[in-house]
């Protein structure tokens, strides 16, 4: 059950994410939340923000070409400029 | 008299007349399609006319399917190619190796009828065109290995995100493989789905040059893929098909790049902006929290907390106050009341009679003698006085002669047994 939903968490796409953490922002603006709401919006806000940081760095510096081998199946390599 | 020839002969001298002709041998013809039938075969049969008079035409399946465009009835057109004479029926007709539209050139004309027919088709449509993800895991680019253009769209790539994976699916550009070879690498990269978005791209060129992405095969591929795709072919003036049923079109491969790739700084700087608001918020929300509890407790009824206690006991020393008051008057009254009462039967007292002499006689066992019938000589009676009481014998008893029985108790004749003694204990007040 936990590992479904963590799972769920970690496939979050990167829009999603800062769509829920502009929401949280903007719930945030108005002001018209209990203290303990705007704590709990805050440290959802703060997860989000790392989350997303983490996806701009998650990315893997390559270039490739798919090419065709003898058999005709696709091989992926290295593509140099 | 003439030289008798066959109807074979005759056609066959015919037909070489023609064949041997500078002009008919190779030559181009300018008229309007009629009844065009496209034969199930793959030929073409057709006229072509003028406001004068007709010409028979035919265009063979090996002609016919490399047509750019779709002949219809009552097209203008330029017909290319040689007349030749059927021996068979005696009738000569125009073989047609090629045909333009007349006016416009046969590309444009093919590309205005299937940009039509894909459009009535709905491939279009504005509503099914995807999203492109903000954040790509990787992006796969459809075009030459060589040239400017993918190297374009490596450099922008990278200035805007330095750890975006490019993967390249080389694919010739131009030529009569580049179709099918681009309808390939979509269906190809959907089916190894390890990019989020594609860019079709390629650099400027002729209407010729471009063709390739005018095909209706690659229109479909990028109608049947899962994955969005952006669309630069050519310069920004031309569009082609590939634009049209792309998801975006870019006006050239770097501007496909800036599309695909999110500036990596900008979201960053993004996220952190949202770190200090949310940050800034929290803390004004804090603060308007301090405040309104330090408003609460500088409120008059936190400092003095007593106030109102001691109000209320103020005002309780005060009705007890009245209270007592009210008792005091009640008390006075009463004892005026009572002063008064007390006058009166001071008055009435039988004491005050006593005090005037009269006294009252009792018999031993306490009854009051009023009836000389009431004693016997010899009795002991007690006589009450104001001060004392004298106890005393009987001596004689009489009767009053003129007065009712009723009122004789008075004068009954004690005598004194000088026992008189002040009872100082029974004395009145």
């Amino acid at each position: 059950m936990t590992k479904s939903v963590k799972q769920a968490e970690n496939d979050k796409s990167f829009e999603d994410a800062m769509l829920e953490l502009e929401e949280i922002v903007s719930k945030l603006e108005k002001g018209d939340v209990s203290l303990e709401e705007s704590i709990m919006n805050f440290q959802q806000g703060i997860e989000l923000s790392r989350y997303c940081a983490s996806k701009l760095d998650e990315a893997e510096k390559k270039i490739s070409i798919l090419l065709q081998n003898e058999e005709g199946n696709l091989i992926e390599k290295d593509f140099d400029i | 008299m003439n030289k008798v020839f066959s109807v074979s002969d005759i056609n066959n001298y015919i037909k070489q007349l023609v064949a041997n002709d500078g002009i008919l041998s190779g030559l181009s013809v300018r008229g309007e399609i009629s009844n065009f039938k496209h034969h199930y075969t793959g030929h073409m049969y057709f006229t072509i006319k003028d406001n004068n008079s007709v010409l028979k035409c035919v265009m063979f399946k090996s002609q016919a399917s490399i047509l750019k465009f779709a002949p219809q009835n009552g097209e203008k057109v330029i017909v290319s190619g040689y007349i030749s004479v059927f021996e068979r029926d005696g009738q000569y007709q125009f073989y047609a190796s090629d045909m333009q539209p007349d006016g416009i050139g046969a590309l444009h004309l093919a590309f205005e009828q299937l940009k039509n027919k894909l459009q009535s088709e709905g491939l279009f449509n504005s509503d099914i065109k995807k999203k492109l993800p903000v954040l790509p895991r990787s992006i796969g680019v459809v075009t030459s290995s060589t040239g400017a253009v993918i190297r374009d769209i490596i450099n922008v790539t990278y200035r805007r995100h330095s750890n975006m994976k490019i993967l390249l699916y080389p694919v010739a550009v131009q030529g009569t493989q580049a179709a099918g070879q681009i309808a390939a690498a979509i269906k190809k990269l959907n089916e190894l789905n390890q990019v989020d978005v594609i860019i079709i791209a390629r650099g400027g060129g002729s209407l010729e040059e471009l063709w390739a992405f005018n095909e209706e095969i690659v229109a479909r591929s990028i109608y049947a893929s899962n994955i969005p795709i952006i669309s630069a072919v050519g310069h920004e003036t031309d569009f082609t098909i590939c634009d049209f049923v792309s998801d975006l079109r870019a006006p050239t491969p770097s501007a496909a790049a800036e599309l695909a790739v999110p500036d990596v700084e900008v979201l960053q700087y993004k996220l952190q902006n949202y770190n200090i608001k949310m940050k800034n918020l929290l803390v004004k929300k804090l603060t308007m929290c301090q405040t309104q509890l330090h408003k609460a407790n500088s409120r008059h009824v936190f400092r003095h907390p007593y106030d109102k206690v001691n109000q209320y006991r103020l005002k309780l020393d005060n009705e007890l106050k009245h209270l007592f008051k009210n008792n005091e008057m009640l008390l006075k009254d009463r004892k005026s009341q009572f002063g008064i009462l007390a006058g009166k039967l001071d008055v009435l007292s039988p004491l005050k009679i006593l005090e005037r002499g009269y006294s009252v006689t009792r018999l031993p066992e306490g009854a009051i003698v009023s009836m000389v019938e009431q004693v016997q000589i010899g009795d002991n009676l007690e006589i009450c006085l104001a001060n004392g009481t004298v106890d005393c014998n009987v001596v004689s008893v009489s009767l009053y002669e003129s007065i009712s029985a009723t009122k004789a108790s008075a004068s009954t004749i004690v005598k004194d047994t000088s026992q008189v003694y002040f009872r100082e204990d029974k004395a009145y007040d």
